[in-house]
C-alpha cells in the first residue's frame, strides 16, 4: 500500500439487508425442547447399532448412519468434561463475560452436552459434578435451560 | 496416481487490512503472480477453482464476485467453499480427470466482516448457536480438554507461539514477524482460558493462488515442478460434544491415506518439513500427534524439546503458520504454497536446508472438525 | 480423460414449500438413503461425499461440516461446492471428477435447500455487487424479466407462448411423486396471475422448496455391478463467466454461456444434431421465457424459432425432444438441489426408473443447470459408455 493511504479513510458504501431466518426444529428435536419446556426434562435417545445415547437426541446415528427411535430420559445432572472461561465481549452471549462454556456429560449419556455456567466461576474445574437450571418463563428454546450450577 | 505437479505459486502480503485492494484485486493479483511464476499465460489454464465463503465476503454466490478476476471469463471454473487445501484437491482431481492446469486462487478479507458472527454461524442452530459460541471459544474448550488429558501446560503452547513468530520474522509476506518469550504469551491478554491473545491466529486479509498441472505442463513451466504424492482429506463428527476434542481421528485417518498414496512409513524421517494449520498454539502439538509424528500427548515434548524449530529434526512451520498470519480459507493454499517454495528451494532465509518432501495441511469447520493433508515431493 | 463414470442411483425427498418435520441434516438423510436404496449400496460403500447448497438460505457456514451426521460424512471426506443456481449441476460435476481421477471409486453428490427457513429474495439480493449492482437488479427475477422483453421485442415471442411451458412442465409434474407443485394450470391461469416484474407473472417463475436430492456417481469397473443400466457420463461442461450484470446484458446474443457450454459438451459427446440425438432434455428453466428461448441455445431450433417449436409439440412428452419430464424447476425449486435434480432425473430416464413419467427407450439424455450471472453448465448422460 502506498504510504499517503496509510493515512486516508476509503470511500466505502455503507448497506444492510434483513435476512431473516426461521430454523426448523424438526420432530426430534421438538420432543428433546418440548419436555425442557413442559416437564424440566432432559431426553436422550440411543442408537441400536452402537448403542450411543445422544444428548440433544438425533433423528439418525451419524456414524451407523441408521434410523434411531429409542428414546431415554438422561439425568438433569452431570459432570464437567472441558470448560473455558470467556473473557471478551460478543452480542450473541447469553450473559456478559465472564463466564463459562462446559461441556458437560450429562447422567446416561454417552456424549457431551453444550452449555454456560454463570456462577461460581473460582469452583469451576473438569470433574465437578453440575445441575440444569431452569428458567421459569419457558418457550421451548435452549435457554429454557438458563445454565448449569455447580453443585 | 497420475503424475501431478504444483507448477506455479502466488500469495499476496497478509494484513490486518487491506483497505486499498477489494478481494476482485487481490484475487487477480495471485492468479497474475501464479501466471508469471509458471511462466504462463491464462490461456494456458483450462480449468479454475475459486474458494471463497458467502459469510467472509458477505455475499451469496461469493465466487460470482471472482470468477472474472481469476481468469474465468469461457472457462470451465467451479467454487470450494471450504479451507484452499480442499479447493486445491478438487482442482488436482480435475487434472487428473483430464484437464491440462487448474488455477486453485483462495481469498479471504477478514477485515471487512465481524469474525465472531461468521465463525458463530458454524454451530447448530437451535442448540449452540444462541449460547454465543464461536470458534475461539469452542477451541478453548478444545484446548482445555487437550490439556488435561495429557497434563500439558500453557507454557508448553506459549513455546509453539514464541518459534512461530520468530520463525516469520524470515517471511516478508506474514503479517505479525516478531520476537516474543513465553513470559510475553503468558501475559497477554486472556481470551477464553487457556487461550491469551498471543495464543490466538490474528484475522487477516490476503490471497493465495496454486497452478496445478499434468507431467506435460510441467515441463512447460519454467520453474521445477513440485509433485503431489499424496493427497486425502477426511471429517469426522459435527456436534463437539460428539467427539473427543483430544483425539484428531480424522486428521489421523487423512495422514495415512496420504501416506499410503506417497508410500511413506515413518514420516518423522521421511518428511523434511511440516506446513500445519495452527490457528491456535495448542492445535500444532495436537496435530502433530494426528499426523503421526509423535504418540499422543508427546506433541509437548516435540516441542520444548526442540525438535519443530528451524535447526530441531523437524522444522515445523517455517513460515509462521496461521499464528503469523490467517487468512481464513487462504491459510492452508498458503501452507500449500510455503511447502512448494520449500521443495523448491525458494524459501530464502526460512528455507530448510534440502528440504525434498513435505507435508501441507488444512483445516476445516468447528475446532478442526476436517483435515486436508497434502504430501508433496521433489521427485515424481 | 479421466476413466469412465456413471450413475448408479438416485434418491430425493417428496419436495414441500415447508418441512416442519425435519431440520435439514434430518431431511438430506432421507434423500441419501433413498439413494443408497436405489443403487443397492451402504453408506460404507461410499469413498466421499460432495455437497452443495447456498448459504444465506439457511445461514449454516460450512455446511460440509454441518452436515456429516445427516450426509454420511462422518469419518469420510467431504467437500462443499457451491455455485448459485447452478449449485446442484457443480457438485454433480464434482462427484465425477472425484470418480473420474481414480482416487474414489462410489462418490455420493448432495444437492439440498430449505426455502422456508428464509427470506428468499433478501438471501439472494446478495449476490449483487453492492457497489454497482444491487441496488437495482434485486433478487433473481429482474435480470430474467429484462432477458425476456428483449426477446419479445426481437422475436414477436408473447407472453402466450411463455404460458406454454409453465403449462407443460406443471403436467408432466402430475407423473412425478416427488415434484412440489402437482396441479394442472391453464394458459389463462398464467395470464392472470399477478405481474411481478413484466413480462414475468406468478405462475411463470418456479416456486421456493424445501427438498434435498442425492445422487451416487461410480467408476467403470464398480457400476456395472451396481446398476442394471448404468447412465454414463458422456461430457460435461460449464461457463461461469460474468461478476456484474451489466457486462452480460447483450440480450440480442441468446444465452452466451449456453451456447458455449452446450457447444463444448456436444462436441466432446459426439452430438451435432441435438434435438434428434437426445431422447429427453431435463432442462433448468426458472422461468417460462427460459423454455422458448434457451432451446435455441442449445441448437435445438434456431434462433427465435422457440415459440413454433414448442406450439408444434416438440418438447412434449409425445414430442421429438421430451423436455423435463419430472415437471422442471416450475414445479419444484430447492435451490441448492434444483439442477442436480435435473442430473438426477436425466439418469432416471437412462436407467428406465421413470416409471409414469419415463420416456420410452432412453439412450442419449441432456441435463442442465442455470444461476448466478446467466451461467450455464451441461452434462450429458448416456446408456452407452463412452
Amino acid at each position: 500500500m502506498p504510504d499517503w493511504l496509510r493515512d486516508v479513510e476509503g470511500l466505502t458504501q455503507k448497506g444492510q439487508i434483513a435476512v431473516p431466518y426461521t430454523w426448523w426444529v424438526g420432530e426430534t428435536g421438538s420432543r428433546f425442547l418440548l419436555s425442557i419446556r413442559d416437564d424440566r426434562k432432559l431426553l436422550g435417545n440411543r442408537c441400536s447399532r452402537c448403542n450411543t445415547v445422544f444428548v440433544p437426541p438425533r433423528k439418525n446415528c451419524g456414524r451407523c448412519f441408521v434410523d434411531i427411535d429409542e428414546w431415554v430420559e438422561v439425568g438433569n445432572e452431570g459432570v464437567v468434561i472441558a470448560h473455558t472461561i470467556v473473557r471478551y465481549p460478543f452480542e450473541v452471549h447469553p450473559v456478559d463475560a465472564p463466564f463459562a462454556y462446559a461441556m458437560i456429560k450429562l447422567d446416561g449419556a454417552d456424549v457431551g452436552f453444550l452449555h454456560i455456567i454463570k456462577d461460581d466461576l473460582d469452583a469451576l474445574k473438569n470433574g465437578v459434578r453440575v445441575r440444569a437450571r431452569f428458567r421459569e418463563e419457558r418457550t421451548g428454546h435452549i435457554l429454557d435451560i438458563d445454565s448449569f450450577e455447580i453443585l | 496416481m497420475d503424475p501431478v505437479a504444483i507448477i506455479g505459486v502466488a500469495q499476496t502480503k497478509f494484513e490486518k487490512r487491506k483497505k486499498d485492494l477489494t478481494y476482485f484485486d487481490l484475487v487477480y493479483e495471485v492468479t497474475r503472480d501464479a501466471l508469471n511464476d509458471a511462466g504462463l499465460r491464462i490461456d494456458d489454464i483450462d480449468t479454475i477453482v475459486t474458494v471463497s465463503n458467502d459469510f467472509l465476503d458477505g455475499r451469496t454466490i461469493s465466487g460470482m464476485g471472482v470468477g472474472d478476476a481469476a481468469g474465468g471469463y469461457d472457462k470451465n471454473i467451479t467454487t470450494v467453499e471450504g479451507d484452499g487445501t480442499f479447493g486445491a484437491f478438487y482442482g488436482a482431481m480435475r487434472v487428473l480427470g483430464g484437464f491440462n492446469a487448474a488455477l486453485v486462487v483462495a481469498h479471504s478479507k477478514g477485515s471487512e466482516g465481524n469474525v465472531k458472527y461468521i465463525t458463530n454461524a458454524m454451530f447448530d442452530p437451535i442448540y449452540h448457536r444462541l449460547l454465543g459460541v464461536d470458534a475461539i471459544s469452542a477451541s478453548a474448550l478444545q484446548a482445555n480438554y487437550y490439556m488435561e488429558k495429557h497434563g500439558y501446560s500453557e507454557e508448553q503452547f506459549a513455546q509453539v507461539s514464541v518459534k512461530n513468530h520468530g520463525n516469520a520474522l524470515n517471511n516478508p509476506q506474514a503479517q505479525l514477524p516478531m520476537r516474543i518469550t513465553v513470559e510475553e504469551v503468558m501475559q497477554s491478554r486472556k481470551i477464553a482460558d487457556p487461550l491469551k491473545l498471543l495464543d490466538c491466529s490474528p484475522v487477516s486479509d490476503g490471497a493465495a493462488a496454486v497452478i496445478i498441472g499434468t507431467e506435460k505442463m510441467a515441463e512447460r513451466s519454467q520453474k521445477k515442478p513440485v509433485w503431489i504424492r499424496g493427497v486425502a482429506h477426511c471429517s469426522e463428527e459435527y456436534f463437539i460434544g460428539d467427539r473427543d476434542l483430544a483425539d484428531p481421528k480424522a486428521l489421523r485417518d487423512a495422514s495415512q491415506r496420504a501416506y499410503a498414496m506417497a508410500g511413506i512409513n515413518t514420516p518423522r524421517e521421511e518428511i523434511d518439513v511440516v506446513e500445519l494449520s495452527e490457528a491456535f498454539s495448542y492445535m500444532e502439538p495436537l496435530w502433530l500427534e494426528g499426523m503421526g509424528f509423535c504418540e499422543p500427548g508427546a506433541g509437548g515434548t516435540l516441542i520444548e524439546q526442540g525438535i519443530t524449530t528451524m535447526e530441531g529434526g523437524l522444522p515445523v512451520n517455517p513460515s509462521g503458520g496461521l499464528l503469523s498470519a490467517n487468512p481464513i480459507l487462504v491459510a492452508g493454499l498458503a501452507r500449500i504454497v510455503e511447502a512448494t517454495m520449500q521443495i523448491r528451494g525458494e524459501a530464502g532465509t526460512r528455507q530448510v536446508p534440502g528440504a525434498r518432501t513435505a507435508l501441507a495441511h488444512g483445516i476445516n469447520g468447528p475446532c478442526g472438525q476436517s483435515h486436508c493433508v497434502w504430501i508433496l515431493n521433489e521427485e515424481r | 480423460m479421466g476413466r469412465n463414470v456413471a450413475i448408479v442411483g438416485t434418491g430425493q425427498t417428496h419436495h414441500r414449500s415447508h418441512r416442519p418435520d425435519v431440520n435439514g441434516r434430518e431431511m438430506i438423510y432421507e434423500a441419501i438413503q433413498r439413494a443408497l436404496q436405489d443403487g443397492a449400496l451402504t453408506m460404507d460403500d461410499i469413498d466421499a461425499v460432495v455437497i452443495g447448497n447456498m448459504d444465506h438460505f439457511e445461514s449454516i457456514n460450512y455446511v460440509d461440516t454441518w452436515s456429516v451426521e445427516g450426509s454420511g460424512g462422518v469419518m469420510k471426506p467431504i467437500m462443499k461446492v457451491t455455485t448459485g443456481g447452478t449449485t446442484g449441476t457443480s457438485v454433480a460435476i464434482a462427484a465425477y471428477y472425484h470418480v473420474a481421477s481414480g482416487l474414489f471409486d462410489r462418490v455420493l453428490a448432495v444437492g439440498w435447500e430449505k426455502n422456508s427457513e428464509s427470506d428468499t429474495t433478501a438471501a439472494i439480493i446478495t449476490c449483487s455487487d453492492p457497489i454497482w449492482d444491487r441496488f437495482s437488479y434485486s433478487g433473481a427475477i429482474p435480470s430474467l424479466a429484462t432477458e425476456a422483453t428483449a426477446y419479445m421485442e426481437r422475436y414477436g415471442a408473447t407472453q402466450e407462448d411463455a404460458a406454454l411451458i409453465a403449462v407443460r412442465d406443471r403436467n408432466h409434474a402430475l407423473n412425478n411423486p416427488y415434484a412440489h407443485l402437482r396441479k394442472p394450470i391453464t394458459v389463462d391461469d398464467v395470464m392472470s396471475s399477478p405481474m411481478l416484474a413484466y413480462p414475468i407473472k406468478l405462475l411463470d417463475v418456479c416456486p421456493r422448496t424445501d427438498g434435498a436430492c442425492a445422487v451416487i456417481f461410480a467408476a467403470d469397473g464398480a457400476a456395472q455391478k451396481l446398476a442394471p443400466k448404468p447412465a454414463w457420463v458422456k461430457s460435461c461442461a460449464v461457463r461461469h463467466t460474468f461478476t456484474w450484470f451489466g457486462d452480460s446484458t447483450d440480450y440480442n446474443r441468446g444465452l452466451v454461456s449456453l451456447q458455449r457450454a452446450s457447444k463444448e459438451a456436444y462436441a466432446h459427446a459426439g452430438i451435432t444434431a441435438p434435438a434428434d440425438e437426445f431422447d429427453v432434455a431435463e432442462l433448468y428453466l426458472p422461468y417460462t421465457y427460459a423454455g422458448l428461448k434457451w432451446i435455441e441455445d442449445l441448437g435445438f431450433c434456431e434462433a427465435g424459432g422457440g415459440p413454433r417449436f414448442v406450439r408444434d409439440g416438440n418438447t412434449g412428452m409425445a414430442g421429438k425432444i421430451p423436455v423435463n419430464p419430472s415437471g422442471g424447476v416450475i414445479s419444484t425449486n430447492c435451490i441448492g438441489a434444483t439442477a442436480l435434480l435435473r442430473v438426477a432425473e436425466a439418469a432416471i430416464q437412462v436407467m428406465g426408473k421413470g416409471g409414469d413419467r419415463q420416456v420410452p427407450d432412453v439412450r442419449n439424455a441432456l441435463a442442465t443447470g442455470f444461476g448466478g450471472c446467466f451461467w450455464s453448465d451441461v452434462m450429458i448422460l448416456s446408456a452407452e459408455k463412452p
